[in-house]
């Protein structure tokens, strides 16, 4: 694939399927639709412009998503016992950006996470930003950042990826 | 319940479970424990300018932390309740926010300065052969209780009696000024904003926990255990990236626990041990080293830099690290409920590396999307519930123990030592059964 190929569906399809990596616990797979300098971001406000200066509830690299999955995995991970499971109501994605001559392109998906641990059920709504080139023949993520309606406010622990 | 039987839950070695379960416990410890306990309100860089003000719940009560008029001296901070002496509404709901001169209340237009006294109401007239000059609205807005600042630090206690600031503080106050002094201004900011976390467990578990470097070898075995085995696999040169530094110590054993050793003070409070200093790639940042050697001399600054304890505790309510400078915050809101705040400073004309390091810690150990974090609230919450069980209803705190008056504050002892625990239990103690002026 090149970037003049990307087609508007091609983009809601890759946002459908990242969500449904994660929801399926297949981390691996998930973790190689990311660029790689690519970044997950989940501010602790609503605005938040930089990453650095601002808290977030996470900031992750590929190292630091490697840990994160591998913990999530691991059979001492106390908390996943049982193990956890997360589901990811989509809202139709909006194509902000398709611009195939500089490779990026951007969509907008409001969505309603729910995550089931330890018998206790946590559901967030918010707002996902999927930012995308074409790298290595095939569609993948710069930044995917959430903003959730609850994201300055105090929360329960959430393991898994929103 | 009486002070004398909730007191009596606290043995030498042991507490009982009722401590961290019981309802009316919890009740009785806010009333006597923590409003008879200097308690974090803020940092008085959050309020900047006169009329500026933050909101938050003080021992049960609804607080506003305010900055008063220019030339208010050292009262220059007023912590006041947050009800409107007229119908008690709240003067503000925002967390934070600024009131031109005086204080406006959003129902009924009363109004008052910026010290909580009554400045005017509308109609007055109307209260003309009240007995209103004999009430108690006319006094404006109830204070907190007593204040004191350190170091922008800001404190107040709701209950009179006991030790005054600086003598319940005592060494932690040095141990402050050595943390501020990591600014070569000796000021820090509170910035980048404050992570929350909720769980449904008492707050003295989690207290407990900051004390407690007993646990990572076992509890955070599935972080530390990750983050080594990807951070081996990558085989690369050069030291790892400070992500990886912040959470690959949580792997050591207990001897480097034990060996970080500790300091029990009187009234609960502790300093816990050093971390393998992650401040040294700061040091010459942007001629950060020599701004501060310049600013405070090279010995205050190397004790400064060289002070990076693992956890500062100023029981019961907060907790601060030197290095990444950050700070918790524990907000009981039931006896099964709590919300933990994580803040971060800059320390004034530092480097912003030093901030950015403070809220990669933040998210990394203390965000309630820490992988750090999980396994300590999934225990906690755990925890709570089986305390419950029939049987047994003592938690054992024996280790380290001396035994009689050498466990007494101030001494020095291991990393591990449940000294560090028990230390807290016995100010709880002394606070629930503490005679004082009832709360104002």
């Amino acid at each position: 694939m090149n970037p003049a190929d990307v087609t508007a569906a091609d983009l809601v399809a890759f946002v459908a399927h990242e969500a449904r990596c994660l929801d399926e616990r297949r981390w691996d797979e998930w973790n190689a639709l990311f660029a790689p300098e690519g970044w997950y971001w989940l501010p602790a406000c609503p605005d938040a412009t930089d990453p650095l200066a601002q808290a977030s509830h996470l900031y992750d690299d590929a190292l630091l998503r490697e840990v994160r999955v591998r913990r999530l995995q691991s059979p001492v991970a106390h908390s996943q016992q049982p193990a956890g499971r997360c589901h990811h109501l989509l809202q139709a994605s909006e194509v902000l950006l398709c611009d195939p001559d500089a490779n990026r392109f951007e969509l907008r998906t409001p969505f309603i996470y729910t995550e089931l641990r330890a018998g206790h059920t946590v559901t967030l709504p918010g707002v996902a930003w999927h930012q995308l080139r074409v790298h290595d023949g095939g569609l993948r993520l710069v930044l995917k950042r959430v903003d959730l309606l609850h994201a300055d406010q105090p929360l329960p622990a959430v393991e898994f990826y929103i | 319940m009486n002070p004398q039987d909730a007191a009596a839950l606290v043995q030498p070695y042991q507490v009982h479970r009722d401590i961290y379960l019981s309802p009316e416990v919890f009740r009785l410890e806010q009333d006597r424990l923590w409003a008879g306990s200097w308690l974090f309100v803020g940092h008085d860089s959050q309020v900047p300018q006169p009329g500026d003000y933050t909101t938050m719940t003080l021992a049960g009560q609804p607080v506003m932390m305010i900055r008063r008029e220019a030339g208010s001296g050292p009262g220059a901070i007023a912590v006041l309740l947050n009800r409107c002496a007229h119908k008690g509404a709240p003067l503000s709901t925002a967390p934070a926010g600024h009131a031109d001169r005086y204080l406006r209340c959003p129902y009924h237009g009363w109004t008052y300065r910026l010290d909580g006294r009554l400045a005017g109401l509308p109609v007055k007239a109307g209260y003309e052969g009240s007995d209103f000059d004999h009430g108690p609205a006319q006094h404006g807005l109830t204070p907190y209780g007593e204040v004191a600042v350190h170091r922008g630090f800001v404190f107040a206690r709701a209950r009179r009696g006991g030790p005054a600031f600086a003598e319940c503080m005592g060494e932690l106050l040095q141990a402050l000024d050595l943390l501020c002094d990591r600014s070569p201004q000796g000021r820090l900011q509170v910035a980048g904003g404050v992570l929350r976390t909720e769980f449904a467990a008492n707050w003295k578990i989690y207290l407990e926990n900051v004390n407690d470097a007993f646990h990572p070898i076992t509890t955070h075995v599935s972080a530390s255990q990750s983050a080594g085995d990807v951070w081996q696999a990558q085989a690369q040169d050069g030291p790892p990236p400070l992500a990886m530094k912040q959470l690959l110590p949580f792997a050591s054993g207990y001897d480097f626990f034990a060996q970080m050793g500790a300091r029990v003070l009187p009234h609960g409070h502790s300093v816990l041990g050093t971390w393998a200093s992650l401040h040294t790639a700061y040091a010459d940042l942007g001629g950060y080293g020599e701004a501060l050697r310049a600013a405070h001399g090279a010995e205050r600054a190397a004790a400064a830099l060289a002070f990076a304890p693992q956890n500062v505790v100023f029981y019961p309510s907060m907790a601060l690290k030197g290095a990444p400078q950050v700070m918790r915050v524990l907000r009981p809101l039931a006896v099964d409920r709590t919300v933990l705040e994580a803040w971060a400073f800059q320390p004034v004309g530092a480097p912003p590396e030093l901030l950015h390091s403070a809220l990669l810690y933040n998210r990394q150990v203390f965000s309630p999307m820490s992988m750090v974090a999980h396994d300590d609230l999934h225990l906690f919450e755990g925890i709570q519930r089986s305390l419950a069980a029939r049987g047994n209803p003592w938690v054992s705190l024996h280790r380290g123990a001396v035994g009689g008056d050498d466990e007494r504050p101030p001494r020095d002892v291991s990393g591990i030592d449940e000294v560090l625990l028990r230390n807290q239990y016995r100010a709880w103690a002394e606070g629930m059964l503490a005679v004082g002026e009832e709360v104002v």
